[in-house]
């Protein structure tokens, strides 16, 4: 288990160092905070953001705090919240934009892929585009095929974007404004069945609450968790666990559950990838397993596979393990079927060590 | 119930094709100086007719007439042809260097050049400009140097962009003008989003977008129209019909039956149509444009009809898909020749003044010409290295593209 106590935090004032339990909305609503407070070029916006607060209520009070100027609604057109973010970061604000649910950001795809993501490129660092992209993504909230994706590969597969993905509310409080304050455009997938409490893939199971949690105490004020560093979560010998997001708990769960003593390496960025932590990590435990819920057949888990044979080839003692939704359709009826719990991952795990 | 046809479905054609003379009644032009003037506040349902007329104030005996003729001093009507006549040339000379294969692709914007000349006069320092690949009047108006212009499109070392865009694919943030995509209508959104933070940062700059009529059939605009409307945002937004997409008519945009300009008062936006090949007219319509924009009334739509006299690119060859010669019939004519007829009228222009105009820019463009190739060109290998292919995909260079450089070994 991860000791944040352990961890350096890049606190600037005394509130930083106060903790406070938060979910996970919480820490995110707080990192905007934050970050608006600082910073009068910060501007949040996306459908039901404004006075509503957003569906899952990571933006409430941010309009009355800040007036209706800096968080507000949008129209229901992922392509214009995207496209007007550019815009407006070229003029030099930094926008924190939301879409609502991972699964609809595909009209924004053009904006994403061919403006945000090149701006700085294809003109020279003339004009720059430092926004940020906040998604719900992830399953396991009978969400059906069009709440429940994880995208992630499409955003990786772009050249210019960052992809990030927290685990817990330390880390997305730290991420969010990280991801803020950095000058690339930056994708922030937050699993969304973490929001309000860890989950461990045993649905049939009590949810637990964040409050409980160690992960779940956040600082008020300002820090920040670097967008280039992976966290080693749980520390083991025996194989390397690459996963990110709610995998991280389920991986966690399955470690137990077997007893294999699994590293459990938390990515939290995806792209660029901290690929130091994960080949010290393989070449240490010389098997890995890799772990993600969006579908297998070139998911990110592929790319994952490839760097480590690449980087660790001859440190291997088994064929790397990849545990990932199936390739199909999130489906609504069936999401335990499809998603990849502890009992899966836990015999992906044994095969590894028997291999 | 009457008895059912079979249905049959309407593919809209051209009015003219290979080999057969245009019919251009279709515009619906009306004589100049017949449209009102409204005032910038007006509401955007009383634009309506506008929107289905076209401001002209030159008229056939080459006078400035109506409500919409502004006032213009000398200077500046002979700094408007001086620079739609540099574009026009700078234009022919390079298609000129494309042939010689010294850069490998060009675009003029022939025919068109008195939309940007104009507008940019209405425009303040600032101001940001959303342009597509056929505004390089717009830089020419902003005294954009033209060797950096050719350095970017030879790809040289002194390529502004480092060799990474298309030809014509300029940016120069200092002068208003936002770097051009390939992918259409990507920049009228974009446009939208930076009026609006001009306007939630309490500014006092406007922005102006652009748009073709073939790619207004794209998402982005009718979403860049919402936007624009949602949130009154202090912007411009400007379609170019020039009546061809590649081979596309405009009617297979949308156009047919139904005016482009239409489209803004649809979504709320106070509209005009516009002789875009009328100097005077572009001119005024833009002012009340920005006019708008500045005193916080929010966006205006503006359809500037005119006709795309070259082909699509270097790449094109339109005489496969319209009459060879349908420029010569087009009905709003030649904007550099409708201007410099009006400054002779008024006495303020001769023909031998024209001709000497013409040479001195002839050779300033050549000028700009030689010394741009000094630095390189697409065909004599001294374009940006290799190694700064790597650089400004994100501010810092990550590490998987430091590996990857030097597996390229630069």
């Amino acid at each position: 288990m991860r000791d944040i106590e352990k961890e350096p935090v890049a606190a600037e004032d005394a509130a930083a160092e106060k903790t406070t339990p938060m979910t996970m909305i919480q820490a995110l609503r707080s990192a905007m905070d934050v970050m608006m407070e600082r910073d009068s070029n910060v501007v949040v916006y996306g459908q039901d953001v404004g006075y509503f607060g957003g569906v899952f209520r990571v933006t409430d009070g941010l309009q009355a705090k800040y007036g209706k100027h800096r968080a507000f609604d949008a129209p229901i057109s992922e392509g214009g919240i995207v496209g007007t973010a550019v815009g407006m970061a070229a003029y030099g604000l930094r926008p924190v934009v939301e879409i609502q649910f991972a699964d609809y950001f595909y009209p924004a795809t053009d904006q994403i892929v061919s403006e945000a993501a090149r701006l700085r490129y294809r003109s020279a660092g003339d004009f720059t585009s430092p926004l940020t992209i906040r998604m719900p993504c992830g399953g396991g909230i009978y969400g059906g095929q069009t709440h429940s994706q994880s995208p992630e590969a499409f955003f990786t597969h772009v050249c210019g974007l960052r992809t990030v993905m927290p685990s817990n509310p330390y880390d997305a409080k730290g991420l969010l404004i990280a991801s803020i304050e950095n000058d690339d455009p930056v994708i922030f997938l937050e699993p969304k069945r973490l929001y309000n409490g860890p989950f461990d893939g045993h649905h049939d199971r009590p949810v637990v609450s964040w409050s409980k949690h160690d992960l779940g105490k956040v600082p008020e004020g300002y820090y920040t968790v670097p967008l280039d560093k992976a966290a080693i979560f749980r520390p083991g010998a025996d194989l390397t666990v690459l996963t990110y997001g709610t995998m991280v708990w389920v991986s966690e769960a399955a470690a137990n559950e077997t007893g294999i003593d699994a590293e459990i390496i938390d990515l939290r960025t995806l792209w660029p990838l901290d690929l130091d932590t994960i080949v010290e990590s393989v070449k240490k435990t010389g098997r890995c397993v890799v772990v993600h819920e969006a579908t297998k057949t070139s998911g990110f888990g592929a790319e994952l596979a490839a760097l480590v044979q690449e980087h660790c080839f001859y440190h291997l003692e088994a064929p790397i393990e990849r545990v990932a939704g199936w390739d199909t359709p999130y489906p609504h009826a069936q999401e335990w079927a499809y998603f990849p719990g502890p009992d899966r991952v836990g015999a992906a795990f044994k095969r590894a060590m028997e291999a | 119930m009457s008895q059912s046809q079979p249905l049959s479905l309407h593919v809209p054609e051209p009015t003219g094709r290979p080999g057969c003379k245009t019919d251009f009644s279709y515009l619906g032009v009306n004589p100049a100086g017949i449209v009102p003037r409204p005032p910038v506040d007006v509401r955007y349902q009383d634009t309506a007719d506008i929107a289905s007329s076209l401001i002209r104030v030159l008229d056939d005996n080459d006078d400035a007439v109506g409500p919409w003729a502004p006032e213009l001093d000398k200077e500046t009507l002979l700094h408007g042809l001086r620079t739609m006549m540099k574009t026009r040339i700078f234009d022919a000379r390079m298609v000129i260097g494309q042939r010689q294969k010294k850069m490998s692709f060009y675009m003029t914007s022939l025919g068109e050049e008195a939309i940007g000349t104009a507008h940019a006069l209405a425009l303040k320092d600032g101001d940001m400009c959303f342009p597509t690949y056929r505004q390089q009047s717009l830089l020419m108006a902003r005294q954009y140097p033209m060797v950096e212009m050719i350095c970017q499109l030879l790809s040289n070392e002194r390529d502004p962009l480092k060799g990474r865009q298309l030809p014509v694919m300029y940016s120069s943030k200092k002068d208003g003008f936002f770097t051009i995509s390939g992918n259409l209508a990507t920049q009228i959104p974009q446009a939208v989003g930076w009026a609006m933070a001009s306007a939630i940062k309490g500014d006092t700059k406007i922005a102006s977008g652009w748009i073709g009529d073939g790619a207004t059939a794209e998402s982005d605009f009718h979403t860049g129209l919402t936007f624009a409307h949602v949130y009154r945002a202090p912007v411009i937004l400007n379609v170019v019909n020039n009546q061809w997409a590649i081979s596309s008519f405009q009617a297979i945009a949308g156009g047919e039956s139904v005016t482009f300009a239409a489209r803004g008062v649809g979504a709320g936006i106070a509209s005009l149509r516009v002789d875009g090949n009328d100097f005077l007219a572009v001119y005024a319509a833009s002012c009340w444009a920005a006019e708008r924009a500045r005193n916080n009334l929010g966006p205006t739509l503006i359809e500037w009809v005119t006709y795309r006299a070259g082909p699509h690119s270097t790449s094109d060859d339109p005489s496969r898909y319209r009459p060879a010669d349908e420029w010569t019939y087009f009905p709003l004519g030649d904007p550099i020749g409708r201007l410099r007829r009006h400054l002779v009228k008024k006495g303020w222009w001769s023909d031998a003044e024209q001709e000497a105009l013409q040479a001195e820019l002839e050779a300033e463009v050549l000028a700009a010409q030689k010394e741009a190739e000094q630095y390189g060109t697409l065909i004599d290998g001294r374009v940006p290295s290799a190694a700064s292919m790597f650089e400004d995909v994100y501010k810092e260079m990550p590490e998987h593209l430091r590996r990857q450089r030097q597996e390229l070994g630069v």
